[in-house]
């Protein structure tokens, strides 16, 4: 598979990370050399075989639909780069 | 007398419970020597003011015969494992500053045991890289050298930090993570003992996220016995973590009666790559001798689809990547770099706060995570990993164990393979098979390369057979005899009198 650079910039895009338009096409042949290289998967037959979901097998667990933690408020605010009051800031989204 | 450094944890552990030696003193020995390495770039975070005052409280719990299961032993935790108020980083730029107001499941395990912890040690960003060449904090050195010449190696990855550390005597053991072999191969590069358990045998809580079906926690130690203390003390079902195992854990320390007569031992044909190293090929035939004379019986097996290991890997990997590492985002901590629109300051904050290699994945996890090309990567990726667990599967209806090279070369030298990503890739390819299936498995350190450089050998386990894989460690490890230690002449840190 080879990746050109409107590809690239749509991914970026995707992955919320600028890619200045100069870095897209080396990335654009980075990229497409892993990608050619993975996909010799493609000679594998796994016509019947069912995609592996978990590592061990066990159930899922369940338990009480009950809070087990919180009231932490200022202590999970002090690592915010940009807290304001009691809320953490981001810059405007609605006019 | 042996210097308290020289100590495995195992005689620490003894001579601290028959007071013959105090944890202050052990752990001022180890801050000693924690500031001599400062060269190698071992530790992102130094603690060891918070060490003096732990030793201290070790001390007075052992007075009272209240010691714990590590009471008193200098550690070193990988910068990925979240410690409360203590600075954690990933190694990356994006987790600037960040100190968690929790402390992850597997650290708060080692502080009830009683470890004194020194450190957070150095690893490739996110923990993706096998070189340790990808943090933000700057490459690890590797204690080693070759013989006659001065270029300085890589540690390996991404537990760099980690096995330096242990390598170098800082510190008795290490915690060390492993993705895609980011325990093992470190371990094999700088001549110690390196475990990742089963998955699910201890707690990914609290540990950075890299790709959640295959993360997980195990110990790096100067021996096999050290390994199976740790572990002990590190594992255990949490309900924190919803793939955490509800196994009893078992005494892992017992399993070690260096007998390890009529255990069946495979040999898997297919990691006789071509290109691998003569000499690491050569250490894998001494280590099947080693285990003959030793009376197990070792058998050939077959791992057919161990070619695709790999390339499955760098995309089930990546793309769980990309999902864990959407979080980073510059709104709850960490780094912010200012936009016009949240879109921009996302975008913004993300481009300068990741490095190169981490950018790499993420943008190949989201375009096989994306519409159209799901099916044909992703999905197939999940059908190949299936495939490759049910080799092992097949295989231990043989055999109980299996042996293999750690990694196929000697550590290399720093700035060596960087050009491309899929020749760094190529490290990981003996130990990526054991983590997409989920298996325990060891790297012992069982020789040295022509160039004076130590070689791994690997041993593969049943899921939750932890104790078979360590007491073959442990008769391998007697065979091997592997004293040889790093020469660090003219490269520490110059220390105060």
């Amino acid at each position: 598979m080879s990746l050109d650079k409107a590809t690239v910039a749509r991914v970026a895009t995707l992955a919320r990370i600028r890619v200045p338009e100069a870095d897209l096409a080396p990335l654009a042949a980075e990229l497409s050399k892993i990608l050619t290289w993975i996909e010799e998967l493609n000679e594998v037959d796994t016509s019947s075989v069912e995609p592996m979901a978990r590592v061990v097998k066990m159930k899922l667990p369940l338990r009480e639909d009950v809070v087990t933690d919180g009231e932490r408020r200022d202590d999970i605010l002090k690592n915010a780069p940009n807290a304001t009051a009691q809320f953490f800031t981001v810059p405007k989204v609605v006019e | 007398m042996t210097a308290l450094t020289d100590l495995t944890l195992a005689e620490a552990r003894d001579q601290l419970r028959a007071k013959q030696i105090s944890a202050v003193e052990l752990a001022d020995a180890h801050i000693r020597a924690v500031e001599r390495i400062r060269p190698l770039n071992a530790f992102i975070t130094e603690t060891l003011d918070l060490a003096r005052e732990r030793a201290k409280l070790a001390d007075k719990r052992l007075a009272e015969g209240k010691a714990g299961a590590l009471e008193g032993i200098p550690l070193a935790i990988k910068d990925l494992f979240c410690t409360e108020g203590v600075l954690t980083t990933a190694a990356s730029h994006i987790l600037k500053g960040f100190h968690p107001p929790y402390e992850s499941t597997v650290t708060a395990n080692l502080k009830r045991a009683g470890a004194v912890m020194l450190g957070k040690t150095n690893l490739d960003e996110f923990a993706m890289g096998s070189s340790n060449m990808t943090s933000h904090y700057g490459p690890v050195e590797s204690p080693w050298r070759r013989q006659g010449d001065n270029r300085p190696l890589v540690p390996g990855g991404s537990s760099g930090g980690s096995a330096a550390a242990v390598a170098a005597r800082a510190c008795l053991a290490a915690t060390g993570t492993d993705t895609g072999g980011s325990i093992r191969q470190p371990a094999a590069f700088c001549g110690i003992v390196g475990l990742k358990p089963t998955y699910g045998r201890c707690s990914r809580w609290g540990i950075v996220a890299f790709a959640s079906s295959l993360d997980q926690a195990g110990p790096m130690t100067r021996s096999v016995k050290d390994a199976a203390i740790m572990l002990g003390a590190m594992a255990g079902h949490d309900p924190k973590d919803s793939t955490s195992a509800e196994e009893p854990v078992p005494d892992f320390a017992a399993s070690l009666i260096g007998d390890i007569r009529g255990l069946r031992i495979g040999v898997p044909q297919e990691y006789r790559l071509e290109g691998t190293n003569p000499e690491v090929l050569a250490l894998w035939d001494q280590g099947i001798e080693w285990a003959k004379e030793a009376g197990a019986e070792v058998v050939d097996v077959s791992l057919p689809h161990t070619k695709y290991a790999l390339a499955t890997y760098y995309i089930v990997a990546p793309a769980e990547a990309s999902a864990n590492l959407a979080r980073y985002d510059g709104v709850r901590f960490g780094l912010r770099v200012p936009g016009k629109s949240l879109e921009e300051m996302y975008e913004l904050t993300r481009a300068e706060g990741f490095g190169a290699e981490v950018k790499r994945r993420v943008l190949i996890g989201t375009y096989v995570l994306s519409a159209g090309y799901y099916d044909a990567y992703y999905l197939k990726a999940q059908k190949v990993r299936a495939l490759i667990a049910r080799d092992f599967d097949q295989a231990f209806q043989k055999v109980d164990l299996l042996l293999t090279p750690t990694a196929p070369t000697p550590s290399f030298a720093v700035g060596e393979k960087m050009d491309d990503p899929i020749a760094m890739y190529l490290n990981d390819v003996f130990t990526v098979p054991a983590s997409l299936a989920g298996l325990p498995a060891i790297s012992i350190p069982a020789g040295l390369a022509r160039d004076g450089l130590p070689l791994g050998l690997q041993l593969i386990g049943r899921a939750f057979d932890e104790s078979t894989v360590l007491r073959a460690a442990g008769v391998l490890e007697t065979l091997a005899h592997f004293t040889e230690q790093p020469d660090l002449a003219g490269r520490l840190a110059e220390t105060r009198a």
